[in-house]
């Protein structure tokens, strides 16, 4: 730990200061916790509070038992939800990682044209989806759209209706949701590869590894810092992904594009059931602790190194 | 530098390097068809849009949309565009990533160079608050500024973006400082300096690239919020998000699709600046070290 | 010296703290959805209106979900304890919010005005609670309309078709001559507006009262309600296979380019029609839904007006009178597609349909045939007319397959949502 050389004071007021500088780190973080522990974990107990309650239009403190927990199970909605947050967040954190990282790792093969490349692929984040949702919709709409560009070209078989879809429609929103975040991705497995030691690359590429080994053995392990700031991330786009959901498909068609997110959104503001919509976005909260928690202590174990 | 070091001229060589600059293009052109469309409906008139193939250029250019979602589309009863709502967007967002990034690098550090028993559990403490929903917190936070008095204020917004900031903000930092050679900053306290000292004089002038990477990041999520700014701003000074919503989604009116994605992408204007004039640092930020654990 | 500066200062601070009360002129902040060039037109109106009368307007607009965003910032500002003093709500809600105490009391306004008289009983039961006014109601639109391209209809040969078998055969004869029959927007509440007039068809005002309003599980479960999903169904056969997520205004388009023969919407669909520059009557016909005319299911856009204090008390008062000015409510449902609340307004200046659909009003709320609309939040509340939607959208996407499995979904649905 490091302290500031104390100063020999023998006066109370001395020692004071002198304890004040001690605890000034953990005075300036004081602040930061304050606001995380009552904005994000006072709130959480709130919610669970209210999950056992009758909340309806606004929260109200009588206790109903698993009364809420018990709709929500009964719901299909829910599983629906459920179901589609696994397929979406596996296969949006999945292949957005594969697609940025390819991007990187192509962008860094000293690119005339990068200057240019780098911005094209990060500015689907700034656009809001309020409104390329829109142009999505229309995109991926078979009578407006892709498919019907196609046929126009020629290719009269052609059929792209995954939008209209129930069964294929979650796809669709994984399409946009990667069209969104792989170039913030991109970006950071560009950084991460810049950032790697040149020696330990000229070491393998005299020891005579081919191009392919030297990514896989060698970069790609490099990059696991890199790894975890993505699924983070990306996994906290994926839990939040109301905009994209209700821009795109409303939730549709039926409820085929259900999502944690739009399920709670709904309960809570739109059906007037707050305490069903409390129980979902706790049972949300624990899978997410579930799946970040233990990728979090694997990742920090080993930080104690104090380079 | 790039992991790749072969002379252009091989026959093979060139091959890949071809192929490599085709993929790229083919996924630059993939991500740029969306704001194809967008623009392209934004310079036709609204009888060319519900006719047309939304890939088809203009038959008959006009700049009518542009001018309407600047100056006259209606946001409500004021028929003024939404041009007057960008400077309540700035008033919020500018101070919200100001101090939550200051903030943010300011637990960086203390978590990096000043480690106390337990500094892994506060770090991890403070990041699982990137994952709370906004839907979740929406009334006890009414409540909570409500009673502080800030509910409908700009202060207010700030506050709340800076809670929900802090997460990122303290990751980026975090991890930035990590690779930061404790070398310099223990040699610094052994020399007498400063808690503050060691930052201003040391750690800070080495952080430009990690304070644009946490700016831009915020600067956009900030930008393009909508629960927040709704709820605690309304009417004249909501921010730029609130208005292009009302503008876009109005539910029994006529839809006027080019008026809208010229307003979408009006409002996109500021984010997309910071992102194309800072995106050479972006990269070289996350570089020093910001992604390394 | 000091003494001086002091009193100056005081003196200076008295002087602007009073300007500025004395400069304050009463305000109302309104809380709404109306925010397309029509709409702000419409409301203009009401604000010039107060304007003249020394109040401000103080527009709150959130867009959104047909009023879900709306309803979701008014939760923040209720609980931040500053509650709008005005907000547009539609049925039900008006009743949830006014089971929290959250609204004021427009009693005296109310008696003095002789709201009960013009204001039809059927929309007086989202107006007041607990033998309170709390809400002014501005229009009603009817949803049991059906729009058609006349040209299509003579094209094919068809005139309005009447009963149930006619609208089929008038379809049929539409996709003969290779139009697309019906179209339809594949959104929930597109959906359940379908689903109101065929459970109206089918089983009359009665049977709609008591499944829809009463939600008696009896009805929700009867082969009555077996017979709506088979039509249901039958109507399915009859869209295009890209309805899903479509926007109604696309529909309409449809409709207005010839591509189509009909859309089953309600009548804020006139003003699409309008705007495109088709005249009711002669380019596009408005009819009831085959087998429901003498019944109208509506919806109404209501003011409430939320517990302020005394000091916002006046201009929320003025604010309520000017909604109910007959006048107002003439221009604005003119303008809207839709009819007045009052039943004391003329029809002189409003087209066909509207003239038709202010008729029609008369006679339902004569023979207690106005009914809610479910799918507009009018016949149940928030949670229930939810559930159904979440049956009646599954259903009519295929992913319910029989008319069975539909009726005992209905069912448990609704039993789970009260």
């Amino acid at each position: 730990m490091g302290a500031p050389a104390m100063p020999r004071g023998r006066t109370p007021t001395d020692r004071a200061i002198g304890w004040l500088q001690v605890q000034l780190p953990k005075l300036v973080l004081s602040p930061s916790l304050v606001i995380v522990l009552l904005f994000v974990y006072g709130f959480i107990l709130w919610t669970i509070v209210l999950s056992f309650s009758r909340s309806r239009i606004l929260p109200v403190y009588t206790f109903a038992g698993f009364d809420a927990y018990e709709r929500l199970w009964s719901l299909p909605n829910w599983s629906v939800a459920l179901q589609n947050l696994a397929i979406f967040g596996v296969l949006y954190i999945g292949l957005c990682t594969l697609i940025g990282l390819a991007l990187a790792i192509l962008l860094d093969q000293r690119i005339r044209i990068e200057g240019v490349l780098r911005p094209i692929y990060l500015y689907p984040m700034a656009l809001s989806f309020v409104v390329t949702g829109t142009a999505w919709k229309w995109f991926l709409n078979p009578g407006l759209g892709f498919e019907k560009v196609v046929r126009a070209w020629g290719w009269s078989d052609f059929t792209f209706d995954w939008l209209v879809n129930p069964d294929m429609a979650i796809y669709t929103i994984v399409i946009a949701a990667i069209w969104q975040s792989s170039g913030f991705v991109m970006a950071m497995f560009l950084a991460g590869l810049r950032g790697i030691d040149n020696e330990l690359i000229r070491a393998a590429q005299i020891d005579g590894a081919s191009p392919f080994k030297l990514y896989w053995r060698i970069i790609i392990p490099q990059l696991r810092p890199a790894f975890l700031s993505a699924v983070i991330i990306l996994a906290h786009m994926a839990v939040k992904s109301y905009d994209l959901v209700i821009a795109l498909t409303g939730g549709g068609p039926g409820n085929a594009t259900e999502l944690p997110a739009t399920f709670m959104y709904s309960y809570t503001f739109t059906r007037n059931q707050m305490a069903v919509g409390a129980a979902s976005a706790v049972i949300m909260l624990m899978t997410i602790a579930a799946i970040i928690v233990p990728y979090l202590y694997a990742e920090l174990r080993g930080d104690d190194r104090g380079r | 530098m790039a992991a790749s070091t072969r002379t252009p001229a091989d026959g093979p060589a060139r091959f890949w390097r071809a192929v490599i600059y085709v993929t790229l293009i083919v996924f630059a052109a993939m991500y740029l068809l969306p704001l194809f469309v967008m623009v392209v409906t934004s310079f036709k008139s609204l009888d060319e849009v519900r006719e047309g193939n939304m890939l088809s250029l203009p038959v008959r250019f006009t700049v009518e949309s542009w001018r309407a979602a600047w100056g006259t589309a209606c946001v409500g009863v004021t028929c003024e565009g939404i041009a007057g709502y960008f400077w309540n967007s700035i008033k919020m967002v500018v101070p919200a990533v100001a101090i939550s990034t200051l903030m943010g690098a300011f637990n960086g550090y203390v978590l990096t160079k000043w480690r106390f028993p337990g500094h892994r559990w506060i770090f991890a403490l403070m990041l699982f608050g990137c994952f709370i929903p906004f839907q979740v917190v929406l009334v006890p936070m009414a409540q909570v500024l409500g009673t502080l008095g800030i509910a409908s204020s700009t202060a207010g917004l700030v506050l709340v973006h800076v809670a929900y900031g802090l997460g990122f903000t303290t990751l980026f930092f975090r991890n930035y400082y990590e690779a930061f050679p404790s070398e310099l900053t223990r040699a610094a306290m052994i020399d007498g300096a400063g808690f503050f000292q060691i930052f201003w004089r040391i750690l800070l002038p080495s952080s430009g690239p990690i304070i644009v990477v946490t700016v831009i990041f915020q600067f956009t999520n900030i930008w393009n919020d909508f629960l927040f700014g709704a709820s605690f701003a309304a009417g004249g000074s909501a921010p730029m998000t609130v208005a292009l919503n009302n503008l876009v989604n109005s539910s029994t009116g006529v839809k006027e699709y080019n008026v809208h994605m010229a307003a979408a992408m009006i409002a996109a204007l500021p984010t997309l600046l910071v992102y194309i004039i800072a995106g050479r640092f972006f990269v070289r930020g996350l570089m020093a070290g910001a992604v390394k654990g | 010296m000091r003494k001086m500066v002091l009193t100056m200062a005081g003196a200076l601070l008295t002087i602007l703290t009073t300007a500025g009360g004395l400069r304050a002129a009463p305000e109302v902040e309104v809380l709404h959805w109306w925010t397309s060039g029509g709409e702000a037109a419409a409301l203009n109106i009401l604000k010039k209106d107060l304007e003249g009368k020394g109040v401000t307007w103080k527009d709150m607009p959130v867009a959104g979900g047909g009023g879900t965003q709306a309803m979701t910032v008014l939760r923040a500002r209720v609980s931040s304890g500053n509650p709008p003093v005005a907000v547009q709500m539609l049925g039900f809600d008006i009743l949830d919010w006014a089971e929290q105490g959250a609204v004021g009391d427009l009693n005296e306004l109310a008696a003095a005005g002789g709201w009960d008289m013009v204001i039809p009983a059927a929309l007086q039961k989202f107006s007041r609670y607990d033998a309170k006014w709390i809400a002014a109601p501005v229009n009603v639109h009817s949803t049991n309309w059906i729009w058609g391209n006349k040209a299509v209809f003579d094209k094919v040969g068809i005139s309005q078709p009447a009963t149930w078998d006619e609208l089929i055969a008038s379809l049929d004869k539409i996709r003969a001559a290779g139009i697309i029959p019906l179209a339809h927007g594949g959104q929930p509440w597109q959906d359940a507006t379908l689903f109101d007039s065929v459970v109206l068809t089918t089983g009359g005002g009665d049977f709609y009262k008591k499944a829809l309003i009463e939600l008696d599980a009896g009805a929700l479960g009867s082969d009555t309600m077996k017979s709506v999903f088979d039509r249901m169904a039958k109507l399915r056969s009859y869209v295009d296979p890209n309805f899903p997520g479509r926007d109604w205004n696309l529909a309409s388009a449809m409709v207005i380019k010839g591509e189509a023969g009909m859309q089953i919407m309600g009548d804020w669909a006139k003003g699409e029609f309008v705007a495109a520059g088709k005249k009711p009557g002669t380019d596009v016909v408005c009819f009831r839904f085959p087998g429901t005319q003498g019944n109208v299911t509506f919806n109404t856009d209501q003011f409430v007006m939320f517990k302020v204090g005394a000091d916002r008390r006046p201009a929320q008062l003025e604010l309520a009178k000017a909604i109910m000015s007959p006048a107002f409510q003439a221009s604005f449902s003119m303008i809207k597609g839709s009819v007045p609340a009052r039943n004391d307004v003329p029809d002189t200046g409003f087209d066909d349909c509207g003239k038709k659909a202010m008729k029609d009003l008369k006679e339902a709320a004569a023979s207690d045939r106005l009914m809610g609309s479910l799918a507009h939040r009018h016949a149940a509340a928030a949670s229930v007319m939810n559930a159904i939607y979440d049956v009646v959208t599954n259903h009519f996407n295929g992913g319910i397959k029989s008319s069975d499995d539909a009726v005992k979904r209905l069912v448990a649905a609704v039993r789970a949502a009260r």
